[in-house]
């Protein structure tokens, strides 16, 4: 048991022994970039063997002194924006980006003429009718 | 009136979603299309000491196909990697990708070798540079060594006949 646990320290130590604060940024970028093999999942979240190759070569260019957006780039070159896990905002993903308010929008509007246009109608009773109602109201 | 609007935007619905079906989420257009293949300078699968260029590859009309032997589509597509090789409209360079030398070379012995060499990216690295994240992928690179055309996922003779063939035969041609 005792021997297991140390093989495995061993294992996992190299990676987690460095520098917490590159770590830490590491696995920010992680977040931010989507794994490829798994789409719905982020690079932080795969443990998917190209997930840990782009993991260590973020680390690896972290460590050589690259920018979060240098690294960023380097992934987009690759892979696209794909990669990316929230679409950046340009003309090709305008529609993704206000679609869902446009379509809001046209609903409230929808909703708001059809309520606008119902009219109640009067009630219109007979006279017996309203000599009942007169009754129960005494 | 209202009905015909109904009807409409249903319709549109209909049309919207069954696009939708008929696209691939898993085909992510690759944004090195049009552009210079990325450089390496690999080992050879056959031989560790030498290695091999894309430069090596320039002024030629040419095919990379990513594969492994852990990689089972790769044998599905293998046939026509080595019909493609043997049609003459290009040589097919092949990138053998995070792969051990112990069970890629039987994998040749045993399937055949189409490849005019080999490439060994033992790491992956170099399928970074390439946007690779599905074995098998296969790129399409012109004599100036400029990516035209990605295939991810295994080739069929389909994608062989409709796509690849006529893209080599218009690049030969075009000289």
């Amino acid at each position: 048991m005792r021997a297991s646990l140390l093989a495995l320290a061993l294992l996992v130590g190299p990676a987690l022994a460095q520098d917490p604060a590159l770590e830490k940024r590491v696995t920010g970028l992680a977040h931010e970039l989507r794994c490829l093999v798994c789409q719905n999942q982020t690079l932080a979240d795969s443990n998917a063997p190209l997930a840990v190759d782009l993991r260590n070569q973020i680390r690896e260019q972290l460590a050589q002194g690259a920018s979060e957006r240098e690294v960023v780039d380097f992934m987009v070159a690759r892979y696209g924006d794909f990669v990316l896990y929230r679409p950046p905002l340009k003309a090709s993903t305008l529609a993704l980006w206000i679609g869902p308010f446009v379509l809001l929008l046209a609903g409230a509007l929808l909703l708001w003429r059809r309520i606008a246009r119902r009219r109640v109608p009067e009630p219109q009773l007979s006279d017996a009718e309203h000599a009942r109602a007169a009754k129960f109201l005494e | 009136m209202r009905r015909a609007w109904v009807v409409a935007a249903f319709a549109a619905l209909v049309i919207l979603l069954a696009v939708g079906l008929t696209l691939d989420p898993r085909e992510v257009p690759s944004p090195l299309i049009g552009k210079p293949a990325p450089a390496f300078d690999l080992p050879l699968l056959h031989a560790p000491d030498k290695t091999f260029s894309q430069k090596d590859m320039l002024g030629k009309v040419w095919i990379l196909n990513v594969w492994a032997s852990w990689c089972p589509p790769c044998l599905v597509e293998h046939p026509v990697v080595t019909a493609l090789a043997k049609s003459g409209l290009a040589p097919v360079v092949g990138l053998n990708y995070k792969d051990a030398r112990e069970d890629a070379l039987p994998w040749l012995k045993r399937n055949g070798d189409p490849y005019l060499p080999t490439v060994f990216d033992a790491t992956g690295r170099i399928g970074i540079d390439y946007g690779v994240y599905g074995v098998p992928e296969t790129y399409v690179i012109d004599r100036r060594g400029v990516i035209r055309y990605k295939h991810i996922g295994p080739l069929t003779p389909e994608v062989a006949r409709d796509k690849l063939e006529p893209l080599l035969k218009e690049l030969n041609r075009a000289g």
